[in-house]
């Protein structure tokens, strides 16, 4: 069957590099990472992380509202999406979806002993980000650990294409918590440096912090690219730890191309996962290998952002539409020396080329893998 | 597109009950749920050292998802996506983990447990027993939505994503559980519909 085609047309995002794409560009260009060191209760000892300013943070806030009842990461999330509603002038009617991607929402509202309160539940947290656009229809919650933001893509193109919707604002979040540190901390998953993807010298995660949005539409009027393929195909091995062979993110890639139509060689660039665990790089570099794909562009953007968790795979499609639509691969932050077993071609300098079609990749804990494919518009360009 | 799929099999674990197809096939109304599932998971044969080792809303997941997968062959070929959903997230293991870090003097993060605190883990623990290298994908809802389910499950189908769906709704908090789970599909059986799926889930 002949499915209609999607686009993305607007996007934004909220991180420690600025709280506009252009801002974000403009850092990533010039080689300047939000992640910092940071000493504080969060964990007994000094760590590096990607963490949003508070002070620039509520200053942002401020301008698009009084109400001072939303959590952090609420306000993040509302920053993130407002502009791409006020840009797109799509009103959140009954044809409209809100797909919210989260991994852990607003855990910090826990507390020992106490009742659950109603935004610690991840649809209490969409239901506050609903209610302040006006959205009418229930919010689609998509969490699936690390894979969420790209997957929230995926998912919001199939509801299009079901013809459930006709547009799908997306928005994904997470912070930066003792919840999550204390946990990778005790997965001893933690660098003790900013963290550094692909390389030999790599000794796992820096966390992070973000908001993204992005509208997916059936509406070409402004499209920067359209998804053309997508798949989230687990690798049915380990709960915490990714196969040897890649077996699943080899087999969301082929979903992916298969429905793309295109061949592996028709890919330009990969926005890849990369977290700088030994494990997951070096799974990935596996899988492209196994693909036929080691020789593509390849980079990672956690060495700018950390890993933002449900937020990255969004925030990361953000920035690799926009590295699209400027024919620029950007550097992999943190990358010196080759570190995987077989080889991938690592972006180590910013550099200009025609990029057509963008494989966008993530995989998380539970063993899950997502691979979307983007085409660049034309519009007439 | 014209709906041409059936829901072949079912099955709801509740309130120290295991439903299969609206049979009852096991019940320990009065038993907590950790005792509950330990004698479910020997009454239904299930044979899994691992289950042992999962929090209670894999355990929950699992112990259901087994009744349905367990006539079908192991061997990595079985294309059945998986599409969970429920309200609470991982909630109830979150808690847990947040009350082990929560006193400084009290301190004990063990990554056994914060592992659990995604909702999708229990995929992952499904997949692994049953060899499904397939679309697997975890959503939260206030409350239970055959219309999502029933959409979503016909887009993985009409888009050959996968040549069976196991849809499965996997809430627990606290002392509160549900699993209500389904197989879509092409095989005759209940019409997919969002009203026969409510009407499986009221039981």
């Amino acid at each position: 069957m002949k499915l209609k085609n999607i686009y993305i047309t607007h996007t934004n995002c909220i991180t420690p590099l600025g709280f506009d794409v252009d801002s974000n560009i403009e850092a990533i260009a010039n080689g300047i990472t939000g992640i910092s060191k940071q000493e504080n209760s969060m964990l007994p000892i000094p760590f590096y992380a990607g963490v949003v300013n508070n002070d620039k943070l509520e200053a942002a806030f401020a301008v698009i509202s009084n109400n001072q009842s939303y959590t952090r990461l609420e306000k993040m999330i509302l920053l993130a999406l407002y502009p791409v509603l006020q840009k797109s002038g799509v009103k959140p009617d009954s044809k409209t979806a809100l797909v919210l991607s989260t991994t852990k929402g607003n855990i910090t509202s826990l507390s020992k002993g106490n009742n659950l309160p109603d935004e610690a539940y991840l649809q209490g947290l969409a239901n506050n980000v609903a209610n302040f656009f006006g959205f009418t229809t229930e919010p689609v919650v998509v969490s699936n650990a690390c894979v969420s933001g790209i997957m929230a893509i995926s998912v919001a193109k199939r509801l299009i294409q079901a013809g459930i919707y006709d547009n799908a604002f997306v928005v994904a979040g997470d912070e930066v918590s003792e919840f999550v540190l204390s946990g990778f901390n005790s997965f001893q998953a933690m660098s003790a440096e900013p963290c550094k993807p692909y390389s030999a010298n790599r000794t796992g995660v820096t966390l992070g912090e973000a908001a993204a949005a992005v509208l997916v539409t059936k509406e070409s009027v402004n499209a920067k690219a359209t998804v053309i393929g997508d798949g989230s195909i687990n690798d049915a091995n380990h709960i915490s730890g990714p196969s040897r062979t890649g077996e699943g993110l080899v087999r969301s890639i082929e979903s992916a191309l298969k429905e793309s139509g295109i061949s592996a060689g028709a890919i330009d660039y990969i926005s890849a996962h990369g977290t700088a665990t030994p494990f997951n790089d070096e799974m990935e570099a596996i899988a492209f290998n196994r693909l036929g794909l080691n020789e593509v562009p390849v980079n990672s953007l956690k060495g700018y952002y950390g890993h933002t968790l449900g937020a990255s795979g969004l925030l990361e499609t953000v920035i690799a539409l926009e590295a699209m639509d400027k024919n620029k691969l950007f550097a992999s932050m943190g990358y010196d020396e080759p570190g995987v077993s077989q080889a991938i071609n690592v972006i180590e300098k910013t550099e200009e080329k025609e990029i057509n079609y963008l494989l966008k990749t993530a995989s998380g804990f539970g063993g899950c893998n997502t691979a979307v494919i983007f085409e660049k518009a034309n519009n007439g360009k | 597109m014209a709906n041409n799929y059936f829901i072949t099999d079912h099955c709801i674990i509740e309130k120290g009950k295991v439903l299969h197809n609206g049979q009852e096939v096991f019940a320990m109304p009065e038993a907590a749920f950790p005792d509950f599932a330990k004698q479910a998971y020997k009454h239904l044969n299930t044979d899994y050292a691992k289950f042992f080792k999962m929090d209670n809303l894999s355990k929950l997941s699992f112990l259901a998802a087994d009744i349905l997968l367990k006539e079908y062959i192991a061997d990595g070929s079985n294309n059945t996506a998986l599409l969970f959903a429920n309200s609470s997230s991982s909630l109830d293991t979150d808690v847990k983990y947040n009350d082990s870090i929560a006193d400084k003097d009290d301190y004990f993060p063990s990554p056994a447990v914060f592992v659990y605190t995604l909702p999708n883990i229990c995929m992952g623990e499904i997949s692994i027993k049953h060899k499904l290298y397939t679309e697997n994908s975890f959503f939260i809802f206030e409350a239970f939505n055959p219309e999502f389910f029933a959409a979503y499950a016909q887009a993985l189908l009409d888009t050959a994503k996968a040549d069976r769906v196991l849809c499965g709704w996997v809430d627990f908090l606290k002392d509160d559980y549900k699993a209500f789970m389904y197989l879509v599909s092409k095989e005759q059986g209940t019409a997919h519909t969002k009203e026969n799926i409510q009407t499986l889930y009221n039981n």
